[in-house]
């Protein structure tokens, strides 16, 4: 226990949040000789690999509402949404010049294609396209990842100049269990007594773990935690949402905060999935590339960028997950020009309709400004979540 | 059942014999999809890159594509009220107008391009290669129909190669899910020497298909890559690779090209054949359906040959060696996927590009950018910049949809064009009072 309050440890993750130089990760690396950066993209990598080779895993979600985008639209037309072009801007203007390489996650095309962007921009960096199976049977989809995976190891042992041993991978395994079960009691905390942890604090304290060292993060989280469930905090008369299809480019702060000003308890999310995606402890027994292989396959989040090969499991996440946190609505709330969110939408709002679940759906970018639509919409989706539970 | 042909002879009808006979082809396709409740045929709907169209003949089953019934629907001006029609009903307005005029072509009945209702399929074959939107659009299929859904992955080839890791995993994906629910669905056993037999067909028509869209380095070609390049990729890129129709077709095609190439002449456009050829260009990106004729015209009334193309290969990469492989049946299956343009790398599209424009000779490069599709898009500015720059070659920048005739705006796209002919015919003046 540090004693740490909760505004402490918020202005702290809010630092951390703001500063698109990054200066944290630069400090991390400029503290010894020979550390190396790897930057990563959402939806989803093994970043115990990269802490394994000794190096730092750095979160990339774009630029939010407070970079100014100078170069990046020039990369994209309109009708593209926001995070490549704030993330091509971040890299164009020098703020990504400490990072020996990237990682751009398979999630949807447009981060596929900035991965060989990237190539052809920063032909120095070391950029790779990390591919996932779509397709779970171990023989199949799983030799195919720990294939995938091997690959990276391999790569990521000539950018660290040593072996990366089976061993090394167990410790950071280990390592990122206990960063996930901090994360998974915040969120616990959050759906049970969401007016001592709210989502706007809770993002920001999860958020901070694209860019700490994992072992801190885990401390900041536990921090959190003490000092939340320790502070006393009105309970307000609001109603219990969950915010689906913020999966990448991510919210303005303050659309988080409009939706609880709203009236709306946020227990549950899909923000900075990275930190949830597996689920549970993944062993540290035996083989540790098919150990996380395994849980990728059988034991990882769903989300849109998933395919479902059940279709009486698709979009059951959803209502699963209504049922844990007694949450009454979902909302969805999508980046325009978002294909995996928004082609998703109309199935997993089926799956609610058909289980009486009530839902609203709008979208947002990153720098989304004006607030007041998305608040009023909120602010009559929770009286009529009201209205409906008291009829 | 074998569609009926009727063979033109090249004699006969010289010019547009070739597209008479696609016609032919396509209505019979329509004809035995829609006759399936009749005649108890099963049908198969895919996608077309990375259509399997061989393995899915080895099981009497029919293809249907439900991007070229998004084409037809384009071509006949009724996409526009689907599109809308799935928008009502949920569907957003920033994605893939394909999806969207499938859907709402279903809503309306599902009527096909000959009128009649087109079957529900027994089974999706969801080929998630090179557009992560496929993956959606058959999830969505799926809850509709409710029928069994056969997954295939292939891995992008992002770093520019093919690696055993990959091979291995499509193949063991053929073997262990898509053959054996292949054979559950339509009862047929796989028969893999009958595969052989489709493959081997498929690389004779394939090499007819290279020659004719290589003749584009002529001057003048005899072909337009782009818009007369649609219709030479019809068969091969649909539900006829691998049959004795798409041999006999490409076979005359090329017949037909010939001729022109031994004569000098230029493409075959709507109005009749393509006068002086003034500019050689290469494209990037599908073409707008919606006003098919209207774009295509705007190219030739102004001498401009589109002498290669990206799109000629979204349906398979044939002109750097590939064909399928009866020996390696399985495996080349698996290459073609890999190989399909949109799902090849940044770098790879760019260095593919470049080369058309050299080896092409083109005076330069358009880019097409379609807003449904970020596959294809998403990058596009860069690309257009790096073989500009490779290249010393202008490029130019156009948007326009796919089949969403909300986004074709026909002056901006004949302003684009006009100033960028200007911009080529600087470029040429310039490069000759400097040399
Ligand atoms: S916001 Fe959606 S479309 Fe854009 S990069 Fe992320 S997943 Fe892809
Ligand atoms: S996104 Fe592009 S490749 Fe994918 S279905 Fe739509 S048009 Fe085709």
């Amino acid at each position: 226990m540090t004693g740490k309050t909760v505004s402490e440890i918020v202005a702290y993750c809010e630092d951390l949040f703001d500063d698109l130089n990054f200066t944290s990760a630069r400090e991390w690396k400029k503290a010894k000789p020979g550390r190396k950066v790897i930057g990563y993209m959402p939806i989803y990598v093994p970043r115990e690999l990269i802490h394994a080779a000794g190096m730092l895993p750095l979160g990339i979600m774009g630029g939010g509402d407070n970079l100014e985008v100078i170069h990046g639209d020039a990369y994209y037309q309109s009708y593209i949404c926001r995070i490549p072009r704030s993330t091509v801007e971040l890299g164009v203007s020098g703020r990504l010049d400490f990072v020996d390489g990237m990682l751009f996650p398979s999630i949807c095309d447009v981060i596929r294609n900035l991965s060989g962007m990237w190539k052809t921009m920063f032909p120095h960096v070391y950029s790779k396209y990390f591919d996932v199976p779509q397709t779970y049977k171990d023989e199949i989809g799983g030799v195919f990842y720990t294939g995938e995976m091997r690959e990276l190891l391999h790569d990521l042992e000539e950018i660290a100049g040593h072996e990366i041993t089976d061993d090394d991978i167990r410790a950071s395994i280990e390592v990122y269990n206990e960063n996930r079960r901090a994360i998974a009691e915040l969120y616990a905390l959050r759906a049970q007594k969401p007016w001592q942890a709210p989502a706007s604090e809770a993002y920001l304290v999860i958020r901070a773990g694209l860019v700490l060292p994992v072992e801190e993060h885990t401390k900041v989280v536990r921090d959190y935690i003490a000092a939340a469930a320790a502070e006393e905090r009105p309970l307000k008369d609001n109603s219990r949402v969950i915010l689906t299809g913020m999966f990448c480019e991510q919210p303005p702060l303050n659309l988080i905060k409009s939706l609880e000003l709203s009236g709306c308890y946020i227990v549950d999310d899909d923000f900075v999935l990275v930190s949830r995606w597996l689920i549970g402890d993944v062993p540290t027994e035996g083989d540790p590339v098919h150990n996380l292989s395994q849980a990728f396959l059988h034991r990882s989040m769903s989300t849109a960028a998933k395919y479902e090969p059940n279709q009486v499991e698709k979009g059951q996440f959803l209502v699963r997950a209504v049922k844990a946190t007694g949450a009454e609505g979902v909302i969805f709330a999508s980046t325009s020009f978002c294909d995996p969110a928004l082609l998703d939408r109309p199935i997993l709002q089926n799956v609610l309709k058909q289980a009486g679940i009530p839902y609203i759906a709008f979208k947002y970018a990153e720098n989304s400004g004006q607030m007041q639509p998305i608040r009023e919409q909120a602010g009559t989706f929770v009286d009529s979540i009201k209205l409906w539970s008291a009829a | 059942m074998k569609p009926s042909v009727v063979k033109a002879q090249p004699q006969d009808v010289l010019k547009d014999a070739s597209m008479i006979k696609q016609k032919q082809m396509m209505a019979a396709h329509y004809d035995r999809l829609t006759q399936a409740p009749e005649t108890g045929a099963k049908v198969a709907s895919t996608f077309v890159p990375g259509n399997l169209n061989e393995l899915i003949m080895c099981f009497d089953l029919v293809n249907n594509l439900p991007e070229v019934n998004a084409i037809q629907s384009g071509l006949r001006k009724q996409s526009g009220a689907y599109i809308m029609e799935a928008e009502r009903a949920g569907h957003s307005e920033d994605v893939c107008t394909y999806v969207k005029s499938d859907i709402g072509m279903m809503m309306k009945g599902n009527i096909g391009p000959n009128g009649k209702k087109l079957p529900d399929p027994d089974v999706l074959l969801l080929s998630y290669t090179g557009c992560f939107t496929f993956l959606k659009w058959f999830e969505l299929l799926r809850e509709q129909y409710k029928c069994p859904t056969i997954f295939l992955q292939t891995p992008y080839m992002a770093d520019g190669k093919v690696t055993p890791n990959m091979i291995q995993y499509m193949v063991k994906q053929l073997k262990e899910d898509v053959i054996p629910t292949l054979e559950q669905v339509s009862g047929v056993k796989f028969d893999i020497d009958r595969l052989r037999e489709y493959l081997k067909k498929s690389a004779q028509a394939e090499d007819d298909l290279v020659y004719i869209l290589q003749t584009g380095k002529n001057k003048p070609s005899p072909i337009d890559a782009y818009f007369g390049g649609i219709y030479y990729i019809g068969p091969i890129f649909g539900a006829f690779r691998g049959t004795d129709d798409a041999i006999e077709y490409y076979r005359f095609l090329r017949e037909e090209v010939d001729e022109r190439l031994a004569k000098g002449l230029g493409p075959v456009t709507p109005d009749g054949p393509m006068a002086e050829e003034k500019y050689r260009l290469v494209v990037e990106g599908p073409p707008n359906y919606t006003s098919f004729r209207q774009f295509w015209k705007m190219f030739y009334d102004e001498g401009a040959t589109v002498v290669a193309s990206s799109y000629t290969k979204v349906g398979g990469t044939y002109d750097f060696g590939f064909r399928h492989d009866p020996d390696r049946p399985l495996e080349s299956l698996a290459e073609y996927c890999l190989g399909v343009y949109t799902n090849r790398s940044l770098p790879m599209r760019i260095d593919m590009l470049c080369n058309y424009i050299n080896e092409y000779e083109a005076d330069g490069l358009l880019i097409n950018s379609i807003k449904s599709c970020n596959s294809f898009s998403a990058g596009q500015l860069l690309i257009m910049r790096e073989v500009e720059k490779r290249t010393g070659k202008p490029a130019a920048f156009i948007e326009t949809d796919l089949v969403d005739p909300r986004y074709f705006s026909a002056a901006n796209v004949k302003n684009r064009l006009e100033s960028y002919f200007q911009m080529v015919e600087q470029k040429r003046s310039g490069k000759g009072a400097a040399a």
